[in-house]
């Protein structure tokens, strides 16, 4: 098991964010998160990752729980925010050179890595320009290759393709299904474009801070009646939802 | 797929290798800042001691053997200044990573998060330094000053610990401040009354002439004991009881800045969204 989420809960003040969510994720799994905005899946992100400290529940990262052994999920994980973290007025390797620097890594090591991340995102030749100077799908491409510096088991990605017209989205979309696939990475994606779920996702689907249905996409179609995934979400999500599980 | 097991002292260094150099970067990137904090002091040297060095009369009081000039007096003071400044400078920094959402990327290393402050407050720490070599070279261009060659070197260690501790307090504030906004309460509330109400501009007893309780103010001032701290080292003096002040109080600083740290706060970008 690489994640796994047990009855979580987290409330801002009186406000209920998350409550009684359960999931497991397994290695080499691409899984989507869909929920519309503030449906709870940033704050799902901000306990996972620990930035925010847990109130009900567990998360247990390849077996081990964050709670007891912060280090090492932090190792594990490699995540690209839904806003943006880069420093704009740094290079593209001096951002990547911070980041692995606050993972351990030496200079050499960093440059190693980030030379093969950056040959494979196809930006190498932008190693040494400013983040200010790259378009929107170029900076999540180098927030990508900063999440996966480290050699985490597990990414994480938080709308990561907002703001990017379609294709770039749909670029980005391919190429961390293609690293689910070759490097065997557990890849949560969540989103709340439905044209980003395939019909063979396992889709989570969060909503007001309750996970709905954890099924294939095409599952949700069945259950619902629906004849897409946007309608089968609609059914969900409707007010009077008779499907809530 | 995971990284191997790295050894744990060589990772910290590492960290603190990449904190410096982000920080140093940044700071290279802002000559604006790095001329405003010294144009600062200079000011004061150049045109404030100017006008009040017939006015105020320094008697000779420890550690200047013979009367000296005003210039000479506030100098220390002045290097003070500059790390004060930077000290706070750096709660607009953190404020401005909460903001612009980098703080996560600090969060996110699975090094202890104590260090990881630690690791900025040396790198501000650092920058801070250089600024006050700098101004130290103008001043002696500008206005003679010269205190012993030697003296460059014994100042350095009570410049770093005044900027650890003024950096630990500009730590501390940051959690406190909520927007970018809210800097200028700092200035006021902060940079000036620890500034004026010091030792740096007016020796000690001209305070207590003035004032009694304007005097004790200055004494319960941390800023004053490590201004004192600098004007002793610069003239080859160990001022012990500063010494001890200044050290006890960036220890406490630190210390309330990493408990005082809330990384639900920090993780948050603007309009609390993390």
């Amino acid at each position: 098991m690489s994640i796994a989420v047990e009855h979580l809960g987290f409330r801002y003040g009186r406000r209920v964010a998350l409550e009684a969510v359960d999931f497991e994720l397994q290695p080499g799994s691409f899984t989507a998160l869909l929920g519309p905005n503030g449906a709870g899946k940033t704050t799902l992100f901000a306990l996972l990752t620990r930035l925010y400290a847990l109130q009900e529940g567990e998360i247990r990262l390849l077996g081990r729980s964050i709670r007891q052994h912060p280090a090492e999920a932090m190792r594990q994980l490699g995540v690209v925010f839904q806003q943006s973290t880069l420093d704009l007025d740094l290079t593209v390797m001096q951002n990547l050179d911070y980041h692995g620097a606050l993972h351990g890594l030496g200079r050499r090591e960093i440059r190693t890595r980030a030379t093969a991340e950056l040959e494979r995102l196809g930006l190498i030749e932008r190693l040494h320009d400013r983040v200010r100077d790259l378009n929107g799908g170029h900076r999540r491409r180098v927030e990508i290759a900063r999440a996966l510096l480290h050699r985490p088991s597990m990414l994480l990605l938080d709308e990561a393709t907002v703001g990017l017209d379609t294709r770039t989205r749909a670029d980005l979309n391919a190429y961390v299904r293609r690293l689910c696939r070759d490097q065997k990475l557990c890849v949560l994606w969540a989103t709340h474009l439905i044209e980003e779920i395939a019909a063979d996702d396992r889709v989570l689907l969060l909503h007001q801070g309750r996970l709905l249905a954890d099924a294939r996409g095409d599952q949700l179609c069945l259950n619902t009646g629906s004849n897409t995934l946007a309608e089968a979400f609609d059914r969900y999500t409707a007010p009077t939802s008779e499907h809530a599980a | 797929m995971n990284s191997p097991l790295l050894v744990p002292r060589l990772a910290y260094w590492h960290c603190l290798r990449g904190v410096l150099a982000r920080e140093f970067r940044r700071f290279m990137q802002q000559r604006s800042r790095f001329l405003s904090a010294l144009v600062r002091p200079l000011l004061w040297l150049v045109v404030f001691a100017a006008g009040f060095r017939a006015a105020l009369g320094v008697a000779i009081i420890p550690p200047y053997q013979t009367y000296v000039t005003y210039e000479t007096y506030i100098a220390p003071g002045l290097c003070c200044m500059i790390l004060l400044f930077n000290g706070m400078q750096s709660s607009l920094s953190m404020v401005y990573d909460r903001e612009m959402g980098s703080m996560r990327v600090l969060l996110m290393s699975p090094l202890p998060r104590a260090w990881l402050l630690l690791c900025k407050l040396v790198a501000i720490a650092l920058i801070s330094l250089t600024q006050v070599y700098a101004f130290l070279a103008l001043a002696w261009l500008l206005v003679g000053f010269e205190p012993p060659l030697a003296g460059l070197v014994t100042v350095l260690p009570a410049l770093l610990l005044t900027a650890l501790l003024l950096g630990a307090i500009g730590l501390l504030l940051s959690s406190r401040i909520r927007q970018l906004e809210n800097f200028a309460g700092v200035m006021n509330f902060v940079i000036f009354p620890m500034f004026f109400i010091s030792s740096a501009l007016y020796p000690l007893w001209k305070m207590r002439e003035a004032s009694e309780w304007l005097y004790w103010a200055c004494i319960l001032n941390p800023f004053t004991h490590a201004v004192e701290l600098v004007r002793h080292a610069l003239y080859l003096e160990l001022n012990l009881p500063a010494l001890a002040i200044t050290a006890g109080a960036t220890v406490t600083f630190t210390l309330l800045a990493v408990l005082g740290f809330n990384p639900e706060r920090a993780a948050r970008g603007k309009g609390g969204r993390p």
